[in-house]
């Protein structure tokens, strides 16, 4: 299919279509293949290339929309994995209702003796008949008081070297045994949570992929949501360097030659940046991320603590201040929102969240650059035996 | 004669002072101090002001105090750095107090009551004041002799008991009780800003120029790189352990070269930022000009103990991210205090003024 046919499409699905009931107009949309176009049809998608997928928001620009902070991570992560991994029952089950936003996703991987290290991971679980028992927890899931179902990655297979003992799952949240509290930051907001996991208990045909298999499944995961975070190009000047330059366009009494040659060399580093991103979207248009996505990532982080830094420090006096400390839960993932402080503040986590920056540069001079690893002392110990 | 090595006198201080942090104020209770309503700690302060006697340390013996100089107060400025401790002495003891030493008049013996630890005072500029461009254009002083204005992101006035407040290019001295003292949420939460509002305030003029506002600024700036140092010094000490402890891939972290190297550079930085910092207090305790000195440990320390705490954080990973971690609190006193009594920026501006690099 190209794209004057795509476009044809989504102008006669546009008009034949009531926009005034948001959730049907979804829901319809998913079912003219006009979601996601790259997806096969049947699954929201007309198998086309996803390159394609721009002509349709074009079209369908002004009609009911997404809510992409609350659906990143149904969207970003779970959806691809999903496709990548899923029977077909659970791509018919699952991703229709994700891509509408009826039910919202959320991700059990991280815990607190894992991070960069994810495949430690101690939450078991235990085979009991046709379900699986899962006890552990969990740390740093963003959305987990609303989400519905979380992709969740578990150790079933404590005798094996620790990559091949984990086999990945969708966890109903609404299970018995899932609790979800609130995790205060340094901002002093919840945005994330610690979810508990006990004694809860989960259908053999919420498993997605083989037993044992749920590393493989996991990094198709993990590559999509490094490109979810930091592949996101935009348009030259915005982003954090917008909100940087606007405060120096407006307050010329801030400005001296030291921070006007600092900003100057961090807007030149976001513009290459952003054209790099630009240049790996087209790359990829038809395929899955690679490791590539990991260099956006990577640079996204550290762009946006060098602006916000500068940010505070332009604002001087101002950069004494901060506008709430306040304990509350937050809706969904904002690094823009609210003040320089905050943004200061908030930014500390880019580079550990999705893959911290060090397992970034590891994976960049191991994956793309070739060189070798570092000796491993763990790869063939049964996960059980690791010293922790 | 100068050294930048500590002096076993200042070496005892230092202990002193470090066992009553221990146990008066463990990251734990300064973390449950900073959410109180009264996020200044006057109970420790009493300890240290009163009992040790280290609000007086730059009064002279004549006026009841230690007779002391900046050394010693750089040696205290480290170890409250290194426990976050929210108490008024860098404002009190250091900025209030250089600039009543400086100034001619001294009608209530405010500096005998600071000496004794009976009274806090604070000098009445925005925590951000730089001594190179300091202008007072927000106060003005009427013909009656009373005070009018406000004041912005002033540290510590909310413990104070006596405000000094540059007006209409003078000195004054205002009670506290005189004046609207209003805190305002702050980066640092354990040294909150506060706007002080004064409306026709009655005040007395113990200056009339501007000059001890100046000296204060800049005694302050250069003892503040003592403080950040402490910060510094705490992130440094914390990450390495941390490092040491923290499993990951089966190995401590710390024995990832990647990690050693980086830590091998931030140890660097706080070695420098040391003699800098001792080269800024011995050149205050001395009778030379002060000013290269001081510009240069401001212009390192500043940005040596914002670079320090963000690697800390960054190196503690997801936990350094939560609010129940201490991290937090020298991250963001170490953000602001690189705001504090101008910026590394104005700093290094002055260093091309002083060592004759002109823009």
């Amino acid at each position: 299919m190209n794209e004057d046919e795509i476009r044809a499409r989504a102008r006669a699905f546009r008009e034949a279509t009531p926009a005034s009931d948001r959730l049907a107009f979804l829901r319809a949309r998913f079912d003219a293949g006009l979601a996601w176009v790259h997806f096969p049809e049947g699954l929201g998608g007309l198998g086309a290339p996803r390159e394609l997928q721009l002509a349709v928001e074009q079209e369908l620009e002004g009609t009911p929309q997404l809510d992409p902070g609350l659906q990143a991570i149904g969207l970003g992560m779970a959806a691809p994995t999903i496709l990548a991994f899923g029977t077909e029952e659970q791509k018919k089950r699952f991703l229709r209702p994700l891509w509408t936003g009826e039910e919202i996703w959320c991700q059990l991987f991280s815990e607190p003796g894992a991070g960069s290290d994810l495949a430690t991971l101690a939450t078991r679980a235990v085979r009991d008949g046709d379900e699986w028992v899962v006890d552990g927890q969990k740390v740093w899931t963003s959305g987990a008081h609303h989400a519905r179902w979380a992709i969740l990655v578990a150790r079933t297979d404590p005798d094996v070297p620790k990559h091949r003992g984990l086999t990945y799952f969708v966890c109903d949240m609404h299970a018995p045994g899932v609790e979800a509290r609130p995790l205060r930051q340094i901002t002093g907001e919840a945005e994330f949570n610690e979810v508990f996991l006990t004694g809860v208990r989960l259908p053999d045909d919420l498993r997605l992929g083989a037993v044992g298999d749920g590393w493989r499944v996991a990094q198709t995961t993990l590559m999509n949501e490094r490109v979810a975070i930091g592949g996101n190009a935009g348009r030259r000047g915005g982003g954090m360097i917008g909100m940087v330059a606007q405060t120096w366009r407006e307050r010329p009494e801030l400005r001296t030659p030291d921070l006007h040659q600092r900003l100057l060399r961090l807007w030149v580093e976001a513009e290459v940046t952003r054209l790099a991103g630009v240049r790996l979207r087209e790359q990829l248009a038809a395929g899955q991320p690679g490791p590539e996505g990991s260099g956006m990532k990577l640079a996204f982080a550290s762009l946006n603590q060098a602006l916000t830094g500068l940010e505070v420090e332009l604002r001087r006096e101002e950069g004494l201040g901060y506008d709430d400390w306040t304990f509350r839960r937050s809706e969904s993932v904002d690094f823009a929102g609210r003040d320089a402080g905050y943004r200061y503040l908030r930014a500390k986590g880019n580079s550990i969240e999705g893959g911290t920056s060090e397992i970034l540069r590891n994976i960049i001079s191991e994956r793309v650059l070739g060189l070798p690893s570092e000796p491993r002392v763990d790869k063939d110990i049964p996960w059980k035996d690791l010293p922790r | 004669m100068t050294s930048l090595l500590y002096s076993e006198v200042e070496e005892e201080l230092r202990a002193a002072v470090r066992g009553v942090l221990a146990d008066k104020s463990s990251p734990a209770s300064v973390l449950a101090r900073v959410e109180s309503d009264a996020p200044y700690d006057m109970g420790l302060w009493k300890t240290l002001a009163a009992d040790m006697g280290v609000a007086g340390l730059l009064i002279p013996e004549s006026r009841g105090g230690a007779g002391a100089s900046a050394r010693e107060v750089a040696v205290v400025l480290e170890e409250l750095g290194r426990s976050v401790a929210p108490v008024p002495f860098l404002t009190s003891a250091v900025l209030a107090t250089t600039a009543l030493l400086a100034a001619p008049e001294d009608p209530g013996d405010l500096l005998s009551r600071l000496a004794s630890g009976d009274l806090t005072a604070a000098l009445a500029v925005p925590f951000s004041a730089s001594p190179y461009g300091f202008r007072d254009e927000t106060v003005t002083a009427g013909a009656d002799g009373t005070l009018s204005g406000r004041v912005t992101a002033v540290a510590g006035a909310a413990v104070a008991d006596v405000l000094l407040v540059p007006a209409s290019g003078a000195l004054y001295a205002v009670e506290a009780g005189h004046a609207t003292v209003e805190t305002v949420p702050s980066l640092d939460l354990t040294r909150p800003i506060a706007t002080v509002t004064l409306w026709s305030a009655p005040a007395v003029r113990i200056a009339s120029d501007l000059s001890g506002v100046r000296r204060a600024l800049l005694t302050g700036a250069g003892l503040l790189a003592s403080e950040q140092l402490g910060v510094a010094k705490w992130c440094l000490d914390t990450t390495l352990a941390y490092l040491k402890e923290r499993h990951q891939f089966a190995r401590p972290i710390g024995s990832f070269q990647a990690i050693k190297h980086r830590m091998a550079d931030l140890w660097l930085d706080v070695v420098r930022a040391r003699a800098a910092a001792r080269g800024a207090a011995d050149a205050l305790a001395g009778e030379e000009d002060p000013s290269l000195a001081v510009a240069v440990a401001q212009a390192w320390c500043g940005d040596v103990a914002v670079h320090v705490a963000e690697e800390a954080l960054q190196l503690h990973g997801g936990i350094g991210m939560t609010w129940e971690h201490p991290l937090h609190l020298f991250l963001k006193r170490a953000k602001a205090a690189q705001l504090a009594l101008g910026t590394p920026g104005d700093h290094r501006q002055q260093v091309g003024v002083l060592a004759d690099l002109p823009a």
